[in-house]
């Protein structure tokens, strides 16, 4: 069995050097805007850090991809043309996009680049899958973080690319792509301006000995004296439906994957992804390592070689394996 | 320029209990004043084999009252059943109706023939638009969260017919996990259809009560809805000419589309409509943020 190629975030150069540093296969990033789905302030890259970073990274024989996974606003599609461009001509050695008109533009403009379909891209079936790889020669898939480890299965024998999983980090709990509650609440999209639940429409508000986390207009969350007041992400917010109070769509919890590794393998997965541009590079650091020690001793037929205890950096310090067991639905 | 308007009830979103489902369409075919309705699963596809009986049925009375059928897909496809239901239904060979594609695989399966774009898939700039028009779209119905300025952009010069949501709760999300399980301590793969406790969606809110969300199976709404009665005008001189209504089971739905209708004639001013349709639905917050390039919960124009 080939060993599964471990990709790793990078919001910043220090990141990318980090996660270069500790054994990543391929570092993804994308450029100080809207054109990736990252788009937050003091994150990501200029032209000149992108060009010192991968002659970074290519010497020490680390992939770069560059995410331009928002898609292109009506009437200005100039910046992401753009990013594309800069990106072929800097030497990235994939783009990783979305956008069915991105990727048009890429193929005809770009040929030789090489193209990942964005998780963005909510392409979930056979049939999706094998329309962009027919259509723009798209050479892997990011999956959308929905499947049960038995689809991921059966959608590897039905297509003939590669395809890359979340293992770690964030959990979107929506098809990515597809939602706009946080644009519903704060007139920031995800899928146009690169932002979920932007940190200028959070505020945090006391209330006698309670804590009031809000978004917009919306209260997220009120936390009671002594409970970890987190951030006001809307699907990992408290609420009350048919009477009763709950963490409605998911706890405040983080994906962690990394018990299942030998099964992501055996189900023909060729890529693992770590979710995190917005990490410092401790923490990048800490990931990248323990991954990769636990994708070298599967590959070296070690059995499991469950990664170090990542509990302590997991969001809510609680973690779940999400749609990958089929009980999270 | 203006077009000639054309107004389409769109797909029962919810679990309704199958004849309520048969008696919307067929009061729909007998009643209501749209020129096109769409029929099919776009949620959940755990709901169908519910109201397949009567599907035939629908389709025939919508025929029989020279309403164009569209047959709308699944939005999220993941399992070979649904993949499946997805590819016979573009297999489908019938003038009278047309498929609307609510994923990319549908799109792709029905490339090279006549159909229409549902608003789940992506299409967000005239690079898209062009590519799916390239390959036999005919119509798109816009994502819910475009701007005036986006539509506008878009209907300049646009290769197909375009369509926007005027009216009811916004789709918002779609996910594998099921949030009315959930709620009910179950789980997707023994929901005990729960879904259909709630025709119009299942109310979300906030902890200091205020109305935020709905949730309707996988899928995730706005509590408020959607509004763009004051917009018709303006959503015609850009050059959109296709209206789309979302059905719910507390509002009288052809007298929605009537007050649509005479919007987009001119032969009502939108204050009353809006006080119409504030009529049909008491208990119901409207919003049209997302046509201001404000946050879609907001309602900023009467």
């Amino acid at each position: 069995m080939s060993a599964m190629e471990l990709v790793c975030p990078a919001g910043t150069p220090a990141a990318l050097k980090a996660a270069v540093d500790n054994g990543a296969d391929a570092v993804y990033m994308g450029f100080r805007d809207a054109t990736n789905a990252r788009n937050f302030p003091g994150l990501n890259f200029s032209r000149p850090e992108l060009e010192q970073s991968l002659a970074y990274a290519h010497a020490r024989n680390c992939k770069i991809f560059l995410a331009i996974n928002t898609f292109p606003e009506a009437g200005n599609p100039d910046p992401w043309f753009q990013a594309v461009d800069d990106g072929a001509a800097l030497g990235v050695d994939a783009v990783i996009l979305a956008d069915i008109g991105m990727l048009a533009y890429t193929t005809e403009k770009h040929p030789d680049l090489r193209r990942h379909l964005s998780v963005q891209a909510s392409a979930s079936n056979p049939e999706s899958i094998r329309f962009y790889a027919d259509t723009f020669d798209v050479k892997r898939v990011v999956l959308p973080r929905v499947l049960t480890l038995g689809e991921i299965t059966a959608l590897n024998k039905e297509i003939s690319v590669e395809t890359e999983v979340f293992v770690f980090g964030g959990l979107c709990v929506m098809a990515e792509g597809r939602c706009a509650l946080s644009s519903y609440v704060t007139g920031q999209s995800p899928n146009v301006n690169g932002v979920c639940s932007p940190a200028c429409a959070v505020r945090y508000e006391e209330d006698g000995d309670r804590m009031i986390s809000r978004l917009g207009d919306f209260t997220i969350n009120i936390f009671e004296q002594g409970e970890a007041a987190g951030y006001p992400t809307l699907c990992k917010g408290r609420f009350k439906a048919g009477g009763k109070i709950s963490y409605l769509f998911e706890d405040p919890v983080s994906l962690n994957a990394a018990s299942i590794l030998p099964e992501l393998a055996a189900a023909g997965v060729s890529a693992l992804k770590i979710e995190g541009r917005q990490r410092g590079k401790a923490y990048i650091a800490q990931v990248a390592a323990s991954f990769r020690s636990a994708v070298d001793a599967i590959a070296e037929g070690g059995g499991r070689g469950a990664p170090s205890d990542l509990t302590a950096i997991t969001e809510g310090q609680q973690k779940t394996a999400g749609a990958y067991q089929k009980t999270w639905r | 320029m203006s077009h000639p308007t054309t107004l389409v009830m769109g797909p029962v979103l919810y679990n309704w209990d199958p004849e309520a489902w048969r008696d919307f369409y067929f009061r729909i075919a007998d009643e209501a004043d749209v020129d096109e309705v769409c029929v099919g699963e776009v949620v959940c596809s755990k709901r169908t084999p519910f109201f397949e009986p009567y599907i035939g049925d629908v389709i025939e009375r919508l025929l029989a009252a020279d309403k164009q059928v569209t047959l709308s897909t699944l939005a999220l496809i993941m399992t070979k059943r649904e993949m499946q239901s997805v590819r016979d239904l573009a297999a489908m060979d019938d003038d009278n109706i047309t498929v609307e594609a609510n994923d990319v695989s549908a799109t792709a399966l029905l490339s090279g023939r006549p159909h229409a774009i549902g608003p789940f898939v992506n299409v967000y700039n005239e690079g898209t638009l062009a590519f799916l028009a390239a390959r036999g779209a005919r119509s798109v119905c816009l994502p819910v969260e475009l701007g005036r300025d986006a539509i506008a952009a878009l209907a300049k010069d646009a290769p197909t017919a375009l369509e926007v949501l005027v009216f009811g709760r916004l789709p918002l999300a779609i996910s594998a996990r099921c949030y009315h399980a959930r709620a009910h301590d179950l789980h997707k793969d023994g929901c005990q259809y729960v879904c259909a406790k709630d025709p119009d969606g299942m109310e979300v809110e906030t902890l200091d009560g205020k109305p935020f969300l709905a949730v309707n199976g996988v899928q995730t709404l706005s509590h408020a809805y959607t509004d763009l009665g004051a917009h018709i005008a303006e959503l015609q001189s850009m050059g959109v000419s296709r209206l789309r209504l979302s059905p719910h089971q507390n509002t009288d739905m052809p007298s929605v589309a009537a007050i649509v209708r005479d919007l987009s004639a001119g032969t009502i001013a939108p204050e009353e409509a809006r006080a119409r349709l504030a009529a049909l639905n008491p208990a119901a917050d409207f919003c049209d943020g997302y046509f201001n390039a404000a946050p879609g919960c907001e309602r900023m124009d009467g």
